[in-house]
């Protein structure tokens, strides 16, 4: 520092201030491009985070309504996309094998009968919580034919780590064919 | 000047303690569900160990430093006796109390429910219980703090209070209220149906709650950490603090945005509506700021050391920094980690990407690198600058604190790198074992070997660590020259009056975990098929 001038606190103190107000509009900045991208994805992508806040009385699942055993599975619908209902248990996903076509709108439709569970598809952005008394409800697309595992994700009691469902994915002719032949599609026999 | 030494000393070396145990649990998980041991045969006994591990990891272990380091800013830093010492003594032996009567159920297999609950699963009464009394303790505390910051303020009224306390009074305030919500879960959902009065739960709601009190309690664990980048650091590697003023706007700041956001740990939830999603994701990015800030400030405290030791350059100062110093190494290495671990954060707060990752092994990568890396190894430093002060001993073992905080770096990131990676491949986590045999999980085993591997790194520097504590107690009797915390380039006189208290603050932060709260919380309430039946386990009813 050289001697010549006399040292000012007051002027070193605005310097500080002033690369500080620059650096808060970086941050500004910073957060406002995130938050643009989180929109523009949004909206642009409609992605959005999967919920209805849809409920249903997990003690009657079984008995009655949309979840009953035999309307498990894939469905295929009118405007040919394809439905998928399932039910997570302890310590299990039904059914234990899906199976869905490729590049077809599917909807799944998934909920729990007794804790909370979670779902995610291996190789996908497929991954949702599965909770008594709501159904959890959301779009995909399968990109080509393959086989991806489905564990169960959040932890649900001590048979956890034993809950992995499978998803098949099949080529669309296969799969029509499959699904105007029986409402019960099978891993086993494609 | 430290006149109740007891005091701080008994919550340190609590705190330290309980950890030493609850890394050896979390290494045997490691090791029990790799490929290296066979498939365990009781599942039960890693969710115990979990549960434990969590419990003491989550809730004592960060709230004992809390504690114990906030009773210490209290003496050193307003320079006057604490007031209320029987009150701390009260809290701390709840602490003692709580946790045993939480760990003896959790030991026996009656409540492997993980620290974060998970209703309609019900545990036993006592682990809640248990919990439920540890939080009442760390209140004292809290109403302490409150207590003597204004004690002081009516003393020396129109002064500045020192920012350490500053900083102090902000984590406990944020504490106090984000503890609320997983304390309306325990007392008004989860207890009752414990013990028997109900059998049904909002289980939806008990969600939403809960991730009230989950995100924020990071800021929590996180103020001893920020408190020594902005008090500690800067003196001890010869510097001065950068900014006081913005030292406090940032305090102010996660007292503010710490809260309203947590609903975004449910982004993947069907009991809460897109639209909240959305509110809760953009005020998440918001509480990026305060870190940013710090940053910012430590980096260019840091520089103004560098420069005070004759270090020159646009980065050549980095080379004058004094890196035989562990508070400059712990201050290094919790900056990278805080890097990696914050970049990782901001892929989870945002909705798109969250699908891909959530609930998988890259969230306890994480939660890790964030907390257990970033966070703790400044935990360690702190204990390194104070032990002195509490022991009157001198801290001779340089060489090993080095080498202890090294090992802490690399093993955390050798255990949570790994775990990242496993989780974009869709590694779902807390479990028990995995089927390596099977062609889609067989490409992982080598990331569970790795964690292992990262995780006795881990357990030798932990051991380590309280080697060069007890060391401390057994050195030559020195007196410490008295202890100081950071000087700012400029020193405040006086701050403006809402930067040197909490009134505006706490008024807004209870005004926006209403606003992001009430809706959801309300329309949770009065939902048809909301109550579900509790699930109990464990114990035969």
């Amino acid at each position: 520092m050289s001697s010549s001038s006399a040292y000012d606190p007051h002027e070193s103190a605005k310097v500080a201030a002033r690369i500080e107000q620059r650096w808060a509009l970086v941050v500004v900045g910073i957060v406002a491009v995130l938050v643009a991208m989180v929109i523009f994805t949004g909206l642009h992508w409609a992605m959005m985070p999967p919920s209805r806040v849809e409920t249903i009385d997990p003690t009657t699942l079984h008995v009655s309504g949309e979840f009953v055993e035999s309307n498990l599975g894939s469905t295929v619908e009118q405007d040919g996309s394809v439905t998928v209902r399932l039910v997570a248990q302890q310590y299990s996903f039904t059914p234990q094998c899906i199976v869905v076509p490729a590049k077809t709108p599917i909807i799944f439709r998934a909920t729990s009968a007794d804790v909370v569970h979670g779902m995610l598809i291996t190789d996908t952005n497929i991954n949702s919580m599965l909770e008594p008394g709501y159904i959890s409800t959301f779009k995909t697309r399968f990109d080509k034919p393959g086989n991806h595992l489905m564990p169960c994700h959040e932890f649900c009691g001590l048979g956890h780590e034993a809950m992995w469902a499978n998803v098949k994915v099949v080529d669309q002719d296969t799969f029509f064919k499959m699904a105007a032949k029986t409402r019960r599609l099978s891993c086993v026999n494609p | 000047m430290l006149t109740h030494k007891r005091l701080i000393l008994a919550h340190f070396w609590l705190a330290f303690a309980v950890f030493g145990l609850a890394i050896l649990l979390g290494e045997w998980q490691m090791y029990i569900r790799s490929p290296l041991h066979a498939w365990l045969r009781n599942p039960d006994l890693y969710y115990r160990s979990v549960t434990a591990h969590g419990t003491v990891m989550g809730y004592v272990f960060p709230t004992l430093i809390a504690m114990g380091f906030g009773y210490a800013i209290t003496e050193l830093a307003l320079k006057q006796s604490l007031i209320g010492v029987k009150w701390a003594w009260a809290g701390f032996w709840l602490i003692v109390v709580g946790s045993i009567t939480a760990v003896i159920p959790v030991a026996m297999g009656l409540s492997s429910v993980l620290y974060t609950f998970y209703p309609p699963m019900i545990g036993n009464a006592f682990y809640y219980i248990g919990v439920v009394l540890v939080v009442v303790g760390s209140w004292i505390w809290v109403a302490l703090m409150g207590i003597n910051m204004n004690a002081w303020k009516r003393a020396n009224p129109g002064r500045a209070v020192p920012l350490a306390m500053f900083a102090n009074v902000a984590g406990s305030y944020l504490w106090a209220w984000t503890a609320v919500g997983a304390a309306l879960e325990l007392l008004f959902q989860i207890l009752p149906a414990a013990l028997g009065w109900t059998t049904t739960i909002n289980a939806g709601l008990s969600r939403v709650l809960f991730s009230w009190t989950l995100h924020a309690i990071v800021y929590f664990w996180l103020m001893p950490a920020y408190i020594a980048f902005y008090t500690i650091v800067p003196r001890a590697i010869g510097g001065r603090l950068y900014s006081d003023t913005m030292a406090r706007i940032a305090f102010a700041m996660f007292l503010v945005f710490a809260m309203p956001i947590g609903i975004h740990h449910l982004f993947a939830d069907p009991e809460v509506g897109s639209g909240f999603k959305f509110v809760h994701s953009v005020f998440t990015a918001m509480v990026s700021a305060p870190t940013l800030l710090t940053v910012f400030t430590i980096c260019a405290s840091v520089e103004i050391a560098a420069r005070l030791r004759g270090g020159k350059g646009a980065f050549g100062w980095l080379k004058a920094l004094p890196w035989d110093n562990p508070q400059m190494l712990a201050l290094a290495f919790s900056f990278v980690m805080l890097g990696f671990g914050g970049a990782g954060g901001l892929i989870n707060m945002s909705y798109q990407l969250d699908a891909t990752i959530h609930n998988t092994q890259w969230i306890t990568g994480h939660f890790h690198l964030i907390f257990a890396g970033a966070i703790v190894i400044m935990y360690f430093a702190i204990a390194y600058d104070l032990w002195p002060h509490l022991t009157g001993r001198a801290m001779n073992d340089l060489r090993l604190m080095r080498t202890q905080l090294w090992l802490w770096f690399i093993g955390m990131i050798v255990l949570t790198f790994p775990w990242h990676y496993a989780g974009i491949l869709g590694m779902p986590r807390r479990m028990a074992y995995y089927d390596y045999s099977n062609p889609g999980i067989a490409s992982q085993a080598s990331t569970v070997i790795l964690s292992v591997i990262g995780g006795a790194i881990l357990v030798i520097s932990a051991m380590l660590f309280i080697t060069i504590l007890v060391r401390n107690h057994r050195a030559p009797r020195v007196t410490p020259a008295p202890f100081s915390f950071s000087q700012a380039v400029h020193e405040p006189e006086s701050v403006p009056v809402a930067l040197n208290g909490f009134g505006l603050w706490v008024g807004l932060m209870i005004a926006l975990t209403v606003t992001n709260y009430g809706y959801p919380i309300a329309q949770i309430i009065t939902q048809q098929h909301a109550q579900v039946p509790a699930i109990y386990i464990g114990a035969k009813r």
